[in-house]
């Protein structure tokens, strides 16, 4: 299925942490090891100048998704493709996918100048040949985001949260890539502040023909943000289709709770009938598919098999027994 | 007759809190003044330092030196409790007032049990019995919804999940059956399917009990879905009040409304969010006037030179001259 349309594509992903207790614990108390399986047979391609969003709880390994398409880690089994960049860059492995991190306060740092924090890419990457180019560089990419190119002899700690935002956003442009990774960018910031970034990076997407994986747990954010949204449960996706195909017509079972249960300021529901219970431990997965504890559809064949991917009603996949088969 | 039955949970009368530091004096709220009926729950929203949980920690006495309150007064349940001193408050927190923060993990003890805990608290507040106030503690967790109260009760809180620990919390702040409960942020570390089965336990809790909540957050749309009425804070000061239908649908002061557009709806894409430039001041640098000028797209002359104060409406109270005098 590769074509050039696509900027990314993953294949059966899986990753497995091992989180057993040290070995000498496990001799004296005769644990055997456990492993955490993070992400579980994932795959999704995301179109050039599209944004997908994976959305999910805490634990649900989205932001695993994250790590191992920006190669902070490494996949157990599974492939990520990138479509070929634009150009080669001189040095080191090409940079195709650059990361945008939840908490500007902890992902810059304290320090560094911004402007030495943004130039940083740009000289490893030996994108520019002297340093005047650099500064250059430095004072446009700073304009880009919003902020002054004066700004690049201040610290970090000058800046409020959504500024620093910026300076993120700045150094994630540097090194030119095609391809942007956003963990929950906006989720430390204020809503004002977080309508000011979304807006940018929707004005950006324009510009520079960038392709966003957009990952959040806030559907609403998720809604204005994406072109098509892949919800996970305990590392696998449960469900995937275009935005307003998922927005309209849910049918996975677990998309129908996050959306229920989530408050919305244009149309309060005050008395809604609540599901119960909470997502189980990823150390401990239910037997079948994870989501059938919780599950009002529920039926034999749930707590026995895994349901697998299949086309959805209405284009996109869904891993239920009970969804409605096309 | 009891003066205290017939009066509001919680009164504030022009609350103004001050921090003197090195470089002057840091006013951090400035004027604040609400009401709390018994059984109704007020939302107090507004970005981070805009001083809604401040405002939560005065009434709790619970300010962090060496920030103090320079005027106002406090009345919980009809007693004045801002000028008592520190042995006297802590009779009033637990019996009066109950509260709730952010993150349950750290609002817990994580050496004992969560009987124990719940066992201390009440016999603190109450002159049980040791049996007695373990039967009131299984009691209190039945009533926040924990499955097995019986066993549970001794369980340690590293094995609840985030959502029963809060509701570990909250029957904590209910063991002294106060009128009075804030809860700073309650639901922001707990994933959405489990916030709103948290707020409905605390609407159905001050409907029981008849406490009078104070609802401290970020989250419009957690304000939506609990609160009756709803006071909007910026920079220290209140400057929209009234009931949660009246200010999310029709919002007058221009950050409010600024506020309700920069939030993604759920219902229909918009191609840009309206967003309000710029960002809250620091307490050091609060412009003259009106506190929201820079930012506010209708300023008037008048805003950049005096203070607008609440002004009481037909429907709620409003801080703002563009919307009272059309030009400032």
């Amino acid at each position: 299925m590769r074509s050039s349309e696509n900027a990314l594509e993953v294949d059966q992903l899986t990753r497995v942490f091992d989180v057993s207790s040290p070995w000498l614990n496990r001799m004296i108390e005769r644990k055997p090891k456990r492993y955490l399986r993070a992400v579980q047979d994932v795959t999704f391609t995301v179109q050039k100048g599209r944004c997908l969003a994976l959305v999910g709880e805490s634990g649900c390994g989205k932001s695993t998704v994250a790590r191992l398409v920006t190669g902070l880690y490494d996949p157990t089994e599974g492939a990520i493709v990138f479509a070929p960049a634009r150009k080669g860059l001189r040095i080191g492995r090409p940079m195709e996918a650059q990361m945008i991190f939840q908490d500007p306060h902890a992902s810059l740092n304290p320090r560094w100048r911004v402007g030495d924090i943004v130039a940083e890419p740009i000289r490893e990457f030996g994108l520019r040949d002297t340093a005047e180019e650099v500064d250059v560089r430095v004072a446009d990419l700073l304009k880009i985001v919003g902020l002054s190119p004066d700004d690049s002899r201040r610290y970090p700690h000058e800046f409020s949260g959504g500024q620093r935002q910026r300076i993120s956003i700045a150094r994630a442009l540097a090194s030119e890539p095609e391809f942007l990774v956003c963990d929950e960018p906006t989720s430390a910031l204020d809503v004002s502040v977080q309508a000011q970034i979304l807006n940018l990076m929707r004005s950006l997407q324009d510009e520079l023909g960038l392709t966003y994986l957009f990952i959040s747990h806030n559907l609403a954010v998720v809604r204005h943000m994406a072109d098509r949204i892949a919800v996970m449960y305990l590392g696998r996706i449960v469900e995937e289709a275009d935005t307003e195909a998922l927005f309209g017509d849910p049918q996975h079972p677990y998309t129908q709770l996050l959306l229920q249960t989530i408050p919305d300021v244009a149309a309060p529901n005050r008395d809604r009938e609540l599901m119960g219970g909470e997502p189980p431990s990823p150390l401990d997965p239910p037997k079948g598919c994870a989501f059938h504890p919780r599950c009002p559809l529920a039926a034999d064949i749930c707590s026995r098999e895994a349901p697998p991917s299949r086309d959805r009603h209405g284009g996109g996949v869904v891993a239920c027994h009970m969804a409605p088969s096309t | 007759m009891n003066p205290a039955s017939h009066s509001p949970a919680l009164e504030v009368k022009g609350l103004s809190v001050e921090f003197p530091t090195r470089r002057g004096m840091l006013t951090a709220l400035s004027d604040v003044s609400l009401t709390i009926a018994r059984g109704e729950i007020l939302g107090v929203v507004g970005e981070s330092g805009a001083g809604k949980s401040m405002t939560g920690m005065a009434v709790l006495g619970l300010l962090e030196p060496p920030g103090r309150v320079c005027a106002g007064e406090i009345h919980i349940g009809g007693k004045r409790t801002d000028n008592l001193d520190n042995d006297q408050m802590e009779s009033v927190r637990g019996r009066m007032v109950g509260a709730i923060f952010q993150d349950p993990l750290t609002s817990l003890n994580p050496l004992f049990s969560v009987g124990q805990q719940l066992i201390e608290t009440i016999r603190l507040h109450s002159d049980r019995s040791r049996a007695d106030a373990r039967a009131h503690g299984i009691h209190l967790l039945k009533q926040v919804g924990i499955p097995g109260a019986d066993e549970r009760i001794d369980h340690y809180p590293h094995q609840f999940s985030g959502g029963m620990r809060q509701r570990v919390v909250i029957a904590l702040a209910l063991a002294g059956n106060p009128q009075l409960i804030i809860a700073d942020e309650p639901t922001t570390a707990l994933d959405v399917s489990i916030q709103a089965q948290i707020t409905t336990l605390l609407r159905r809790l001050c409907r029981e009990q008849g406490a009078g909540v104070m609802l401290v957050t970020h989250d419009m749309g957690i304000i939506a879905e609990t609160a009756d009425r709803v006071a909007v804070m910026y920079a220290g000061r209140i400057i929209e009040i009234g009931s949660v239908e009246d200010v999310l649908a029709r919002p007058k002061h221009p950050y409010t409304r600024g506020l309700m557009g920069s939030i993604p709806a759920l219902g229909a894409r918009v191609e840009r969010l309206t967003q309000i430039d710029g960002s809250m001041p620091r307490l050091n640098a609060i412009p003259p006037g009106c506190a929201f000028n820079p930012r506010c797209s209708a300023v008037g002359p008048r805003c950049l030179k005096a203070r607008p104060v609440l002004v009481p409406e037909a429907q709620g109270a409003v801080a703002c001259f563009i919307h009272h005098g059309g030009v400032a």
